[in-house]
């Protein structure tokens, strides 16, 4: 028994003890391959982590300026910023999305377009990031939110500044407005620069002076724990807030003039000719900007922009029109000035035109005709035989040369995006964009700016106040205080051999309004002499993609109501073009618009005593 | 028990590594010293996990006192009443799993605590020491190497201890208390050739314990671990931050509580299963490799003792709480830095842990017993 349990300690002993080294080896194995994993994670990719690390810790934070506001010329606000609430969302701290929506929409509302809004922004959204789900929250929301705040985790009511623009429909088009950055926008700026915003000024002010306006991004490194959770600012580089602009423009007289336009398609264009600071720029109809900066949706915008009326066109600005008898007083000057017409001489007016050898007939606006009739009379009553008799005589090289000099076919050089440019036509041009030799029936239109000649309000309000300058040209801005270069005109000043002759053409202008037999002659003041000029342009096609109803087309064949003047007459310090879509006569309906603006501009330098009127 | 006859009698300990500690406190100085020093570091690292607060480490400071006065009590009970006690303590301990099983707490998923009113108790804890033990009961009782026959039972008492803590389901716990059951039989000297096969068999059963045997978190947690990048946010988050945390480190460390991963709470679990990334992020490749070297000094140490044990049941038992504490280190340190899949271990006497600590320090006081009871064999 004895000897059975006196086992082979010593082998047994060494078995163990075999074993035991078997183990040492193999755990020292496998703490060297724990070695090489620490080797190759801390010295191989050290580098490499380390910047993962410091991406884990950092978020950089864009920190947006505050816009530049615009104010008037008299200081008064077209756009500033108020704060305002958002409500946004961390998809990652949500645990039930589709819950949390539908609980949000029984607590505040939730349109379907903020939903697919808000599911857009979440897929192109980083981890962490606040997603906005409802902008412009009401003090009520506000409130319901705060008191039940703790159902909603991931869930914050965040301030922040919004464009706002007291006036609302006024001036929109001047001031234009800020909407959400396009692809396409961002794709053709800095878009670093645009990091802490998402807004960009669209049109108007907002969009040409979006450089100034907008200021300069501020950053803010936060450091930040893995839920996303600001912890303290590491560095911060405060935004530089955009600059202030004020503006030529006087918000009282676009009211008037947007006023005076009242439902009527068109547009008034107001400058003070002496220097070009646009007094005024309408278009009717208009929109109010604040619904578009507030973030309109896709659908409210197309509808917008499909509406026949058109209202974000800004027609003082790209609305294209045949400027009619506006052209008159321009041609007669083009004409006495280069020899082609004998300012004292008269012809005889019976109502028909026709050129030799060719069958047409073209005919005055009255069908008996004026009679004998000299140059001041021709444009007091507008007469068309005369200007015919005139641009035959002239011929189109030379009517194209005159007329381009006073701005005619030229762009104006206004501080607003989006400015098309009209047609004075000359042979090049027509060769140019028709393939077509010119012919001489065509000269004969041009003599009363029928024809191709295309021009728009802000060009003839451009031209108007040249004439008042007497061959002075203004290059027409809206930005106060702007620069030297911003004020050049596009054209050189316009010398006469005959300097008498500008008169000649002002004393005729000044017959329209207060001659016995002028064509805006109800519209005259004892105070004042205005020199105008009435237009009633023919609308000689409808574009064959346009669609109407019979009663719209109907007005559509309207004529064009134009007017341009400036007062007073001799010492001139406000010009203004007028023009009224299918508005039917200048003078009925186009010359009391612009009377109104007028009267109302000329009272306001009276009461500030920078005007002595009679 | 016929065994310790050949043993010198009591008396003759008197001579032999005669100080305080080891005769009247039953206390290895070297092992003990070891043990503090890395319970220090852990307190160090902890107080940067917990950022720089004082109380969790209070918390932590008790419950290491706790497991120190666990060891101390163990390190009295002699090698030859422990021997006794090996079939009784894990008949119990099966008993307890199975209340747990039957009765025990949802706690994270999962069912593993036993509640006594006072204290909440894991006793899949309890198998990481019993299981070794009743092993070690079973080889020791016959001539090494093990005989077959021996070793299949050994198995099935393994699997069955294995099972029970998979089921609840602690996959952690349960490879430690399959490494320790496991690292007493290597020790007892099965053949090679049976550990190929068995090895074989169980890679063969990998597929079928991933149709069956696992819980969807657990497969999870293996996808996650081939390919973490595949979920970077959810699953894969946890590895992808330690290894941030871990390369982030490089060299030398960002300092102590100067860890951002750690502070800014990217590094899941930063007190408990991953605060050797913590460690790793704040002192670098050089704080890391020290830690090793202490795990390998405390490996090496528990290796000696049960390579200088004087019978079979001290070897068997101080060689398999050894390679179990090795396998823990291992498998913490793998899993944290990516090389294994996570599997819920903690870093062990530095992460913050309440029944793990005082087990692993119970464990040690085994070894002690161990190593100062030699020579003191009962007549």
């Amino acid at each position: 028994m004895k000897l059975e349990q006196l086992r082979d300690q010593t082998g047994e002993r060494r078995v163990v003890r075999r074993r035991i080294i078997a183990a040492s080896v193999i755990i020292g194995l496998l703490f060297v391959a724990l070695i090489g994993q620490l080797i190759y994670l801390q010295v191989g990719q050290h580098e490499q982590l380390s910047a993962r690390s410091q991406d884990n810790r950092m978020r950089i934070a864009p920190l947006t300026p505050t816009r530049g506001i615009i104010y008037d010329r008299n200081g008064e606000v077209l756009a500033e910023n108020r704060s305002a609430f958002r409500l946004s969302v961390i998809p990652e701290q949500v645990n039930n999305m589709p819950q949390l929506l539908s609980a949000l929409d029984t607590l505040i509302g939730i349109s379907p377009q903020e939903r697919v809004a808000f599911a857009r922004a979440r897929t192109q959204a980083r981890h962490f990031q606040q997603i906005p789900l409802k902008s412009q929250l009401t003090e009520q929301q506000v409130a319901r939110l705060a008191v039940n705040r703790h159902r909603f985790p991931g869930v914050e009511v965040q301030a922040y500044l919004s464009r706002y623009y007291p006036y609302g429909t006024a001036a929109a088009h001047v001031v234009g407005y800020v909407g959400r950055i396009t692809r396409t926008e961002l794709r053709e700026r800095d878009q670093r620069r645009y990091r802490g915003t998402s807004l960009i000024g669209k049109t108007g002010i907002e969009r040409e002076y979006e450089n100034q306006l907008r200021g300069d991004m501020g950053i803010e490194h936060i450091e930040t724990n893995a839920l996303g959770r600001s912890i303290r600012v590491l560095e911060r580089t405060p935004p530089k807030p955009g600059q202030d602009l004020h503006l030529t423009l006087d918000i009282a007289l676009q009211q008037v003039a947007e006023a005076a336009l009242g439902d009527h398609r068109g547009a008034i264009v107001a400058m003070d000719p002496r220097d070009g600071a646009v007094l005024a720029l309408a278009s009717q109809p208009g929109f109010d900007p604040n619904t578009l900066a507030r973030g309109i949706d896709r659908e409210a915008f197309e509808q917008l922009s499909a509406n026949p009326q058109q209202p974000l066109f800004n027609r003082a600005l790209r609305g294209r029109y045949p400027p009619g008898s506006i052209v008159k007083p321009f041609l007669a000057l083009a004409g006495a000035a280069s020899g082609h017409l004998d300012p004292n001489a008269n012809i005889y007016c019976n109502g028909t035109y026709r050129l030799p050898d060719v069958e047409r007939v073209w005919r005055d606006w009255k069908p008996e005709g004026h009679g004998r009739i000299d140059l001041i009379q021709s444009v007091a009553q507008s007469c068309d035989i005369y200007y015919y008799d005139l641009a035959h005589r002239m011929g189109i090289d030379a009517m194209h040369e005159w007329m381009s000099e006073m701005g005619f076919g030229q762009s104006t050089g206004l501080d607003l995006p989006g400015e098309r440019i009209g047609v004075m036509p000359s042979r090049e041009w027509k060769r140019d964009t028709l393939g077509e030799s010119w012919f001489r029936g065509e000269t004969i239109n041009t003599g009363i700016g029928q024809g191709f000649t295309l021009a728009t309000p802000v060009q003839l309000a451009t031209s108007t106040a040249m004439l008042a300058n007497r061959g002075r040209p203004v290059r027409p801005h809206l930005l106060a205080n702007a620069s030297a270069s911003a004020l050049t005109p596009t054209t050189d000043r316009l010398v006469l051999e005959d300097e008498q002759l500008w008169q000649v053409a002002i004393d005729s202008m000044i017959e329209v309004v207060h001659g016995r037999q002028g064509t805006a002659k109800q519209i005259a003041n004892a105070n004042y002499q205005i020199a105008g000029k009435t237009g009633t342009a023919q609308v000689i096609e409808i574009g064959q993609d346009e669609e109407y109803d019979e009663e719209a087309l109907a007005e559509r064949f309207h004529d064009h109501a134009l007017f341009t003047a400036f007062a007073p007459a001799e010492t001139p310090r406000i010009a203004v073009a007028v023009v009224v879509e299918n508005g039917g006569s200048g003078s009925e309906t186009a010359a009391p618009m612009a009377a109104d603006v007028i009267q109302s501009w000329l009272n306001q330098l009276d009461r500030n005593g920078d005007l002595a009127l009679q | 028990m016929a065994t310790w006859l050949s043993n010198n009698a009591p008396g003759a300990a008197s001579h032999q590594n005669g100080t305080l500690l080891q005769r009247g406190l039953h206390i290895d100085g070297v092992l003990f010293t070891l043990l503090l020093l890395l319970a220090g570091i852990g307190v160090v690292v902890l107080y940067s996990a917990f950022g720089g607060r004082i109380q969790p480490i209070q918390g932590h400071l008790i419950r290491l006192g706790i497991g120190f006065v666990a060891l101390l009590i163990v390190a009295q009970i002699p090698p030859w009443r422990l021997i006794g006690f090996a079939p009784w303590v894990f008949g119990g301990t099966v008993i307890l799993l199975g209340a747990v099983l039957v009765s025990g707490q949802v706690g994270g998923g999962a069912q593993r605590w036993l509640d006594f009113g006072i204290i909440e108790f894991q006793p899949s804890e309890l198998m990481k020491l019993t299981l070794p033990m009743m092993v070690a009961w079973l080889l020791a009782s016959a001539t090494l190497p093990t005989p077959i026959g021996r070793s299949f039972i050994a198995l099935i008492l393994i699997g069955l201890a294995v099972g029970m803590i998979a089921i609840q389901p602690d996959l952690g716990t349960a490879v430690l208390v399959g490494a320790a059951g496991a690292a007493v039989l290597f020790l007892a000297g099965l053949r090679w050739r049976v550990i190929s096969l068995l090895v074989g068999a169980l890679v063969a059963a990998l597929p079928i314990l991933w149709l069956f045997g696992m819980q969807d978190y657990q497969r999870q947690r293996v996808l996650t671990f081939l390919d973490p990048e595949r979920d970077p946010l959810g699953a894969g988050y946890n590895i992808i931050q330690s290894q941030i945390a871990i390369g982030s480190g490089g060299l030398f460390g960002k300092g102590w509580l100067n860890g951002t991963q750690a502070h800014l709470q990217f590094i899941p679990e930063r007190h408990t299963d991953f605060v050797f990334a913590v460690m790793a992020e704040e002192f670098g490749l050089l704080g890391v490799l020290g830690l090793i070297v202490l795990y390998s000094a405390i490996i090496g140490r528990a290796l000696w003792i049960a390579h200088e044990a004087q019978d079979n049941f001290s070897r068997l038992l101080a060689g398999g709480l050894a390679i179990t504490f090795s396998v823990y280190c291992f498998v913490n340190i793998g899993m944290v830095s990516g090389l294994l899949p996570v599997v819920g271990l903690p870093l062990p006497l530095v992460s913050y842990g309440g029944s793990a600590m005082v087990t692993l320090l119970a464990g040690f006081g085994i070894l002690m017993s161990i190593h100062t009871h030699r020579r003191m064999w009962p007549a």
